[in-house]
């Protein structure tokens, strides 16, 4: 590295030809500052190879040795072995001049030609002395954090609660007005949801109607009770399992599909244009989603419920020596119509709660696209927070009911 | 120092598809350093292709295009990286990190690809941010400021590593026509004093005749280039019709 030598050079106080300036010209880093003169006297400094961004640290620090004591009486730069300079490189060359001129030492360039003029032409002085219009982000006092946290969650919880007013008016004109519905679109969302829903939500209930039984007969077995398993199996997954694992997997698929897509449309201004189109986003692109969603939950519950049934069954039947006809007629007589329904109108309300927190996010984006990610996220965990809080709910409702 | 005048960029029989549908077809032409070099063209011409093919984004169905004697649409992409840290690309709508201030958008690069110290970054920033006349504003984010604004933010982080090759597609697009001439003389001041290559794709005839060293009308029937030169001298003794109702804005009659 010839800025090392340089140094070397000028610490001997002895002048050395610049170096062989054609082989630099290949090297990207070949750099040297040479300076002659006594210290406190004239001082020239003679500059030469690339003066650019990638030596920008080597010459700045050159640059700070100038300012030794004593300072030199003046300080003439010769740019004459540059043969490249860029922003960064001009940038130093005005620094060096500003620092000679607060020091009042006379300073001049010589061999400054055409280019590093225009270069030089380019930094504005002015700006580099511009102070921040705005302050880069503050930092917060604990207090001053909680108090932000707390008026960010009433403020939430207060969009919320207007969303929820303008969905239930929506939906409440869409069941009198059947025809202002886009049932298209639902028909598409249905699909989104359901169909496309389908397998995993299969495979999933399947695997954890397995796993129940699977566990429980380890305890059952012990008792003579095999044929419990079907009870249990049957019981928890269609009261409480099969709609709340339904819920989670179409919150992370849907819910969050839902957000993304009504964020980007608010992004885009879509959702502006359809405003001053005179539609109503809400009923334009809400409607459609929660309905879907809540027509095809239930569906998918019931789905989950048989496919859960068939995982215990295959439990049962493997490894608990119970016949087919056993277990289904066990599972059967323990469960009540009361349980399917209330499965299922439970599945409904989760159903409102994910498609609505998640059109709900989606309207709340401000910004590009990390905003975007942000409503996403925020739309799965409210989900499940609401999923559990509602099932809670449902729970003791249930409960006095029956 | 590196001559002016010699070809920087060369695009050979380059032929760009989408699909079935074929946008350019053995397109070639040379740009020199240090020019000015405006593509010009009506709308789905097939401006916005060539720039893309000519920065690296998309492959061409044939041909090849040369920068800075590295051939980027090589199977082996090895060369293309060294290349990217010498072009600088100003896209249609800005592209700035949303999530970034202004002053983060243009250290960037900087950061990514020097090894400069925080304050050393901080004052070439502040004197990128100066160049394009944004000083005050490291700290707004994108989307505090106006479209213009968002423009000269973006050219300032492209010309963050002083690229010897400056890209813009469609520089003036959605900009007042006072911002709109206020950019067409950074580009100048820029070109004059880095002596910075620049390749404009535009179809703002006011921008054309003040920043344009050379133009080269696509057309879309065509396929290709129908016109090479000088803009007043196109406007002026073009014979082909089509060159010379693009230049003087009047509707194409048969």
């Amino acid at each position: 590295m010839i800025w090392k030598l340089g140094r070397r050079m000028r610490l001997a106080r002895t002048q050395v030809a610049g170096e062989d300036l054609e082989g630099a010209m290949g090297q990207r880093d070949s750099f040297s500052i040479r300076r002659e003169g006594v210290d406190g006297g004239e001082i020239t400094v003679a500059i030469s190879g690339r003066l650019a961004v990638e030596n920008f640290k080597d010459a700045m620090m050159e640059i700070q040795l100038l300012w030794r004591d004593p300072p030199p009486s003046s300080l003439t730069v010769d740019l004459e072995g540059v043969d490249y300079l860029d922003s960064a490189g001009a940038l130093l060359l005005d620094r060096l001049e500003t620092e000679a001129q607060a020091r009042s030492i006379p300073f001049r360039f010589v061999n400054l030609n055409e280019r590093a003029r225009g270069i030089m032409s380019l930094v504005d002085k002015a700006a580099l002395r511009t102070q921040p219009l705005k302050p880069f982000g503050e930092t917060q006092g604990f207090f001053e954090y909680l108090g932000e946290a707390v008026t960010r969650f009433v403020t939430d919880l207060y969009e919320v609660l207007a969303f929820v007013g303008e969905l239930l008016r929506a939906l409440g004109r869409a069941l009198t007005h059947p025809k202002s519905v886009r049932w298209g679109e639902v028909r598409y969302y249905m699909q989104r949801v359901g169909v496309d829903g389908l397998p995993i939500v299969a495979l999933i209930s399947f695997l954890l109607g397995l796993i129940m039984a699977f566990m429980s007969s380890l305890q059952l077995k012990q008792f003579g009770a095999n044929i419990y398993v079907a009870s249990l199996v049957g019981i928890g997954m269609v009261r409480e399992l099969g709609p709340i694992m339904t819920a989670i997997l179409v919150a992370g698929r849907s819910g969050s599909a839902f957000a993304a897509e009504i964020g980007t449309m608010e992004v885009n201004e879509e959702v502006d244009a359809l405003t001053v189109m005179g539609f109503d986003p809400t009923t334009f692109l809400a409607v459609p989603k929660v309905l879907a969603a809540v027509m095809v939950l239930p569906i998918l519950t019931v789905f989950a419920d048989v496919f859960a049934i068939a995982g215990g069954l295959l439990v049962g039947v493997t490894g608990l020596d119970l016949t087919i006809y056993t277990y289904l007629q066990q599972t059967m007589k323990t469960m009540t119509v009361f349980d399917i329904v209330s499965g299922l109108v439970k599945s409904m309300a989760f159903a409102m709660l994910i498609a609505g927190i998640g059109c709900q996010r989606g309207f709340q984006v401000k910004g590009g696209a990390q905003a975007v990610g942000a409503a996403t996220t925020s739309a799965v965990v409210s989900a499940l927070f609401l999923i559990i809080v509602a099932d809670s709910a449902f729970a003791v409702v249930l409960h006095y009911i029956s | 120092m590196k001559k002016e005048g010699e070809p920087i960029i060369i695009v050979e029989g380059l032929t760009a598809r989408y699909g079935d549908e074929t946008i350019l077809e053995d397109v070639s032409f040379q740009v020199r350093r240090g020019e000015v070099f405006v593509v010009v063209g009506g709308s789905g011409c097939g401006k916005s292709t060539l720039l893309k093919h000519m920065i690296g984004l998309h492959r061409p169905a044939a041909g090849k295009v040369v920068i800075e004697g590295v051939e980027i649409t090589a199977e082996d992409q090895t060369g293309i990286d060294e290349v990217r840290k010498e072009i600088g690309v100003l896209f249609q709508s800005s592209a700035l990190f949303g999530s970034m201030s202004l002053a983060e958008n243009v250290a960037l690069p900087l950061r990514e690809y020097t090894d400069l110290p925080s304050p050393a970054i901080d004052l070439i920033v502040r004197m990128k941010l100066g160049m394009v006349n944004l000083a005050g504003y490291e700290n707004h984010l994108p989307s505090e400021i106006s479209g213009g604004m968002k423009k000269r933010a973006a050219l300032a982080r492209a010309m963050a590593l002083d690229p010897e090759i400056l890209f813009f597609d469609e520089p003036s697009a959605g900009l007042d026509p006072v911002t709109s001439a206020e950019l067409d003389r950074l580009i100048h001041r820029i070109n004059e004093g880095m002596g910075t290559t620049m390749v404009v794709v535009t179809h703002e005839l006011d921008s054309i005749f003040n920043i344009a060293h050379r133009v080269i009308m696509l057309d879309k029937s065509e396929r290709g280039i129908i016109a090479e030169g000088d803009p007043h001298d196109l406007r002026d003794h073009s014979t082909d019709p089509r060159v010379a109702s693009f230049f003087h804005r009047r509707p194409q009659t048969d």
